[in-house]
């Protein structure tokens, strides 16, 4: 499988690779909010350090880590420059060119949402799709949604759903791959001419894959029935999810994290965000 | 003459990561023009690598592939070199020229792929088109023909294939299984190919349409002229309907010869894991057991000759 | 002799287009009783109903009419509830061509825990169940694999671990050898013939390779949708022509004893279905004319 966006994990062996997928979730969603408790400079430098250490107990390599940074280097340019631009206070500096004023509001604004967003994202990719595997956390998922069933959302269908796309994403990559390389021996061409002929040139492509996904579907459909499949009702499960006393640990490590952080904002000092 | 020779040949998948595999390991072959040849060998052991470099859909590691005694590969430097030699590469810029040169690669190699025509494994998942025409029609249309050899070609590639006339307007998709099969196989055969390569053309096909499949691919090739190279597993078929064959194993070429010749060294086949016809089995058996009959039998037709001589002799002089 | 698991009696299936009318009769009366422990091989060309004959037995399809008795009870002729069907596809389980399409699970055991998990097996025993089923089939050492990197001849034995997760009296193949290459095929067969000589289960190899045929105890050739012919390999396999005449072939050797008696050559023997009894068979007739010569001689 190549660069497929979801096979972002990197298998290694790590304590964090080994907590509880629900308590990963859960740990995710409290650091997110972590990351929106900071209000000064002593409390970003804390959180920035945070990040720093979940990158190493994950080992997860840094170049990786920055690699994924890369495709919101847009939003964080951008982020920056409003916030550089709309922030009003002490003016700082005025090029003489220019008709703008820069002020070191701005300046610090911008330095802590670029620190925001990169703590956010690093932190969610370490706890979700870094350490865990998509199935695992597929059945995290299902697992902390599993109340919703008595308002009647289908949590079961959808985790099945998920599943099964994630089975077949290899099936149906490699299936790609054959496909084009038929019509290529059949002279076509995908690399050259107009646009739009580029967009006609991958009809060939297309048809194909879809008639084979849906003949693969029903397929499947007939296997599932063979095999007794009649939703989520009843069923059993072989690898059943336990909470361990490390998981609980490690939620109340980011819990008192956050405590730690509000602490801060009373207690700490540099610049403060109004 | 052989049309394709394969010369030193080697080929590894995923070069330079701990993935790496040597596919083909040093292969030197050739291919007589005009035949039908099969390769055989079991999963893994080079057979389909080697179908992708006949038409340039993978380029060798080493070595070079030789079509009519020309390597179907042209790389960028050696084009370089050929176009410094002439006038008008002077007025280019060195951007242009390695710009021209690319789109010179890939113009090369689509040309390729009409005179080496490649069938793949279950090819009915190629098929896309509204309508059966259509869908052979592709590839000619591809080749950049007019709408009246494109016609032509069409309705001659279905008759190569037993595909009737009232089909070409149907639906592919409406078809069995043999039948689509035998759509994908015009297909490619309607660029007229030189070359005809297959890759499990009978797999999973029940006897009648196992036969009509080789049926098509035989007429085609005798009334062409046409090369055909056959990539299974089934000796069954290959002795039935191939001139020569290949025994790929571990990535090179163990046995090549005519069947007769590949089918009397029985006990390297063997070796390297392969079903042997039954009838092959038998004939083994049968000389194990004393009776005196020759080693390079793999037809029904042979057997019953051979074994009607030997068992009639008895009779005949009591 | 043992009990009849399967009965059948002039069983027909119809495919009804979309308006609900009847389009193409694909089955068309089928009698057929199958014995416990029994290797059936059903036989047929493409579109010959062997296929649709399949999945009536597993009710994916209803009969149109006609009786159908598994295990005992009666399957037509009524409604059926939920937990009627699912006992019948807990005991009669299948396993499909493609094998890319009948795993659902992205690890090796959880797949073949998917069918005992719809049953609502508990725990102890469903771990004891998937362990059993994988070491039955051998693959005990890929539990933790994901599937799509195994071989063809692998996927399909996860895919019969899945099946005996279940525990079932009698397993369908639906041409499951078809996509596979010969080491995987051979794989595939020994593990059918494990599981009927091993385990009493009832098999019906639905195929179109005689050969695979040859293993089986009994063969039902299907053509038209209606029963052909009925019997063991070596009955079958001396109706050449018959066999011919409905795009199907004999094995080889069948054949050559077959031609060699129209050439006058009067071998004697039955048992014509696998190469060693064929060159017994000739080698016995070689002797015998050999030893006629050699008294002449005298």
């Amino acid at each position: 499988m190549k660069g497929v966006a979801f096979g972002q994990y990197y298998p290694a062996e790590s304590p964090m690779h080994r907590l509880d997928p629900r308590a990963k979730v859960v740990m995710a969603i409290l650091y997110i909010i972590c990351t929106f408790l900071c209000k000064n400079l002593t409390g970003f430098l804390v959180l920035t350090l945070s990040a720093a250490f979940l990158v190493v107990i994950s080992h997860i390599p840094l170049k990786l880590v920055l690699r994924s940074l890369k495709p919101i280097l847009i939003i964080i340019a951008f982020t920056s420059i409003i916030n550089i631009f709309m922030s009003r206070g002490e003016v700082l500096l005025t090029p003489e060119s220019w008709r703008i004023k820069i002020y070191a509001e701005g300046l610090w604004n911008a330095l802590f949402m670029v620190l925001r967003i990169t703590v956010l994202i690093i932190g969610t990719g370490i706890f979700l799709t870094y350490t865990t595997t998509p199935i695992a956390l597929t059945d995290a998922l299902e697992y902390l949604l599993s109340p919703l069933k008595k308002l009647k959302v289908p949590v079961h269908d959808f985790a099945m759903m998920m599943t099964i796309a994630l089975r077949f994403i290899p099936t149906l990559t490699e299936e790609t791959e054959k496909i084009m390389n038929a019509q290529k021996a059949r002279g076509a061409d995908f690399t050259t001419g107009s646009l739009i002929k580029r967009v006609k040139a991958l009809i060939p492509i297309l048809v194909p894959l879809f008639v084979s996904a849906f003949n693969r579907a029903f397929d499947l459909a007939s296997a599932m029935e063979c095999r007794c499949y009649h939703g989520g009702e009843g069923r059993t499960r072989l690898n059943v999810l336990r909470y361990r006393t490390v998981d609980f640990l490690a939620m109340a490590a980011v819990v008192v994290f956050g405590v730690g952080l509000l602490l801060l904002n009373r207690y700490g000092f540099g610049y403060t965000l109004s | 003459m052989y049309k394709i020779y394969l010369e030193h040949v080697s080929y590894i998948y995923g070069q330079g990561t701990p993935f790496e595999k040597k596919a083909l390991d040093d292969v030197s072959l050739g291919i007589r023009e005009g035949c039908m040849t099969g390769i055989i060998g079991h999963t893994g052991s080079g057979k389909s690598t080697m179908m992708q470099l006949l038409n340039g859909l993978a380029t060798p590691t080493e070595g070079r592939v030789l079509l009519d005694g020309y390597d179907i590969n042209s790389r960028p430097e050696d084009l370089l070199e050929e176009w410094k030699r002439l006038p008008e590469y002077k007025n280019l810029s060195k951007g242009a020229a390695k710009k021209a040169i690319k789109r010179e690669v890939l113009r090369r190699k689509r040309e390729l792929c009409f005179r080496v025509g490649l069938v793949m494994q279950y090819p009915e998942y190629q098929l896309f088109e509204e309508t059966v025409f259509k869908d052979i029609a592709y590839g000619p249309q591809n080749m950049g023909l007019s709408e009246e050899e494109i016609s032509k070609r069409v309705r001659e590639a279905a008759r190569f294939t037993g595909i009737e006339e009232e089909l070409l307007d149907k639906s592919p998709f409406d078809l069995s299984g043999g039948q689509k099969r035998r759509v994908a196989l015009a297909g490619v055969i309607a660029m007229r190919p030189e070359v005809l390569v297959l890759d499990e053309p009978a797999a999973g096909l029940d006897p009648r349409g196992r036969d009509y499949i080789f049926e098509g691919i035989s007429h085609y090739q005798k009334t062409t002229g046409s090369t055909v190279l056959i990539v299974s597993h089934s000796m069954e078929d290959m002795a039935r309907y191939c001139d020569d064959m290949v025994v790929m194993a571990e990535g090179e070429a163990k046995l090549h010869g005519s069947c007769k010749e590949v089918f009397s060294k029985v006990s390297t086949l063997s070796e390297v894991g392969l079903d042997i016809p039954q009838i092959t089995q038998l004939m083994t058996l049968l000389r194990k057991k004393g009776l005196a009959v020759a080693e390079d039998i793999y037809t029904v037709e042979d057997a019953v000759l051979a074994l009607r001589k030997l068992l009639q002799k008895g009779k005949g002089e009591s | 002799m043992s009990d009849i698991y399967i009965h059948t009696k002039d069983l027909c299936f119809s495919y009804t287009d979309a308006d609900g009318k009847i389009e193409h009769p694909a089955l068309n009366g089928i009698s057929v009783d199958i014995r416990e422990g029994e290797y059936v091989a059903v036989l047929g060309h493409n579109g010959s109903g062997k296929s649709t004959f399949a999945k009536l037995l597993n009710l994916i399809l209803e009969p149109t009419s006609g009786t159908l008795i598994i295990g005992g009870v009666e399957l037509t002729g009524r409604e059926l509830s939920d937990e009627e069907v699912l006992q019948l596809r807990k005991n009669v389980g299948m396993v499909f061509q493609n094998p890319d399409n009948q795993l659902v699970a992205t690890i090796v055991e959880e797949d073949v825990a998917f069918g005992p998990e719809n049953l609502g097996v508990p725990m102890p025993e469903l771990r004891r169940r998937v362990d059993d089923s994988l070491s039955a089939v051998n693959m005990l050492d890929y539990a933790h694999h994901e599937p799509h990197r195994l071989s063809g001849g692998q996927k399909q034995r996860i895919a019969i671990a899945g099946v005996i997760a279940m525990m079932p009296k009698c397993i369908i193949f639906d041409e499951s050898t078809a996509m596979l290459d010969p080491s995987g095929r051979r794989e595939v067969l020994e593990t059918i013939q494990m599981l009927n000589k091993q385990h009493g289960i009832t098999v019906l190899n639905i195929t179109h390779y005689m050969n695979e045929a040859a293993m089986a105890d009994r063969i039902i050739v299907i053509n038209d949708g209606k029963l052909l012919l009925d019997g063991t390999p070596d009955e079958i396999f001396t109706k050449r022509e018959l066999l011919q005449s409905v795009g199907l072939e004999v094995p080889q050797c069948a054949a050559l004893i077959h031609e060699l008696r129209t050439a006058g050559i009067d071998v004697e023997g039955t048992c014509i279905s696998n190469v060693e009894s064929c060159a017994e068979i000739i080698a016995e007739y070689y002797a015998k004319t050999n030893l006629h010569r050699e008294e002449q001689d005298v």
